[in-house]
């Protein structure tokens, strides 16, 4: 067990401090806000939980938090099986290892604004590859929802099915070679073996990669506002950048930041579930052959 | 374990996928405009540098790359600074509030910056930081300073206590024992947690846009006004973006052994 000190919080203090400076005080003036009504000359006015209870009534915030989680949901009914499917048949030694880690990782490392600039230009119908291949269907992101849906989901798709594989395929590698041969005495298929193998010794890394596509889909903005600029659909993030009145969008604000809270309590509860177990070894017998 | 002989199939058209819009943007860079406009090639027709010339001779452009990196720099110098010795404390030590601290940290690695863009002009503006590099650096702490405390602190872990308490037998004070025995056995966490909160602070836009306006106007926010705006020039818009897509391409050939890891914060 680690020691107990109290001096640990000088060590921590550094952080304390700079987090307080750009979460705490921004956090308390969105608070003030949403029990505010702020009038034209700056003058503020108490009103307890009235904007609170106007948000909870807009049907348009519902409508927002509903396209969030059809939208999170789609992500991640594409983007888990992809992953884990892509990371199954990567390859496990020679040059291919660093070539799939490199080229895959690619899109994780480009400017949020210039994966959808890049879909934007892709997907014209005057200009861009996929639109004029598409055009012909009828696709035009720009006139039609259905297909400004179907350019966010697949570029989507395109920027953040890497995470899920390389995290599938990190749990993957660590499996030892003994879990294999055992698998093949007991003569069983190569379905039994994801199904009893290798899926549960993935069970913890798919769980981080779900909790971690979910959050960041649920609070998308940058990629839609480049590609439809604010248009249909529109998420909670946007609807939240489109409100003008400060109380509103203050208890917004609050509204959402809860929601993340809850999802983020389910994250830390699992990704420090495992902490502190001994790690698992067993390769040593089974990597000899 | 046995693959497919044919296993190469998937991650060879899953590559192909990715690569296919970037090779667009790419092509399109070399393009003339009256070429993107008017003709739908796939190979450019001549291989012209006209669109990269304009980026590198204008001064506006090699302002805004340059305000990028800037903030960028400075927000990993300091998130690495201060997450150090907190990492240190997670990793070593039970503390009144230990837990609590750790969680909260994660919350704001996880907050959508669309609700702190209001609250952060505000303050900014009344510390009258707005429209400074330092402003942006600041305000990406907010999600970098919890990410590198989470990956030092994974890294932290898996260095034997036994070391910390041998160097102080041998009578290193905690600063001597962190910097020279330390820091150095957990390089490779450094230069991982470093990697990724530039990397993190290079991809954002929205808060960005919001702290830097006109004076340190960030790369993507022009890109933004221009794309936008009619009568866009696409040629010298892709090249800018392509060059856009290098930062994290260098990042990648550094990190490539521990991205799982990194977006995982440290946890894989």
């Amino acid at each position: 067990m680690k020691p107990v000190s109290q001096k640990a919080w000088f060590l921590v203090a550094p952080v304390l401090l700079l987090v307080a400076f750009t979460a705490i005080i921004p956090l308390m003036t969105v608070v003030n806000y949403s029990v505010q009504y702020v009038a034209t000359n700056a003058q503020f006015h108490w009103v307890g939980d009235l904007w609170y209870r106007e948000v909870l009534h807009a049907e348009k915030f519902w409508n927002a938090l509903w396209r969030n989680l059809v939208f999170s949901g789609i992500i991640l009914a594409i983007q888990i099986p992809l992953g884990v499917l892509i990371a199954l048949n990567m390859p496990r030694k020679g040059w291919g290892v660093p070539t799939c880690l490199v080229l895959m990782s690619l899109p994780l490392l480009i400017p949020w604004y210039v994966v959808g600039m890049i879909w934007q230009m892709f997907g014209r119908v005057d200009i861009g590859l996929m639109g004029v291949m598409l055009r012909d269907f009828g696709y035009n992101y720009e006139g039609d929802p259905l297909d400004a849906w179907f350019t966010l989901i697949i570029m989507d798709v395109w920027h953040w099915t890497s995470l899920v594989a390389l995290l599938a395929y990190a749990g993957l590698v660590s499996i030892p070679n003994a879990y294999y041969q055992a698998a093949r005495i007991d003569g069983a298929s190569g379905w039994q073996v994801f199904l009893h193998v290798q899926l549960p010794r993935m069970a913890r890394v798919l769980t981080i990669a779900v909790l971690l596509r979910f959050m960041d889909s649920f609070m998308i903005f940058t990629e839609p506002f480049a590609v439809i600029a604010g248009g249909d659909p529109v998420f909670l993030s946007t609807e939240l950048s489109q409100t003008v009145e400060l109380g509103q969008r203050a208890a917004m604000s609050i509204i959402y930041f809860l929601i993340i809270l809850l999802l983020s309590w389910v994250f830390y509860t699992v990704m420090t579930r495992d902490d502190g177990e001994p790690i698992q070894t067993g390769g040593k017998s089974g990597s000899a052959s | 374990m046995k693959q497919g002989r044919f296993a190469w199939v998937v991650p060879a058209l899953y590559i192909l996928f990715l690569m296919t819009p970037i090779y667009w943007l790419v092509a399109m860079s070399f393009k003339t405009n009256l070429e993107i406009t008017t003709r739908f090639t796939l190979f450019p027709e001549t291989f012209n540098l006209d669109n990269y010339v304009k980026v590198f001779t204008d001064e506006r452009w090699r302002a805004v790359f340059s305000n990028s990196l800037i903030y960028v720099g400075l927000n990993t110098v300091i998130s690495i600074a201060v997450a150090l010795p907190a990492a240190y404390a997670f990793s070593r030590y039970r503390f009144f509030g230990d837990k609590h601290l750790f969680f909260w940290l994660l919350t704001n690695r996880m907050a959508p910056a669309a609700v702190f863009t209001l609250p952060f002009f505000q303050l900014y503006s009344a510390f009258g930081l707005f429209d400074t590099h330092i402003a942006v650096a600041l305000a990406h702490c907010l999600f970098n300073v919890p990410l590198a405390v989470w990956i030092l602190e994974g890294f932290m872990s898996g260095v034997p206590r036994e070391i910390d308490e041998t160097a102080y037998v041998d009578g290193h004070s905690f600063p001597s024992f962190f910097v020279k025995i330390f820091m150095p056995l957990i390089a490779s966490g450094i230069g991982v947690a470093a990697f990724f909160c530039f990397m993190f602070s290079w991809v954002e836009y929205l808060i960005a846009d919001s702290l830097a306006r006109s004076a340190v106007l960030p790369i993507t926010t022009r890109l933004q006004a221009l794309s936008q705006a009619s009568g866009t020039d696409w040629g010298v818009l892709a090249a800018a973006g392509s060059l856009t897509l290098i930062p994290g391409a260098i990042v990648i050939w550094f990190v490539r052994n521990y991205i799982a890891k990194g977006f995982a914060l440290g946890r894989v």
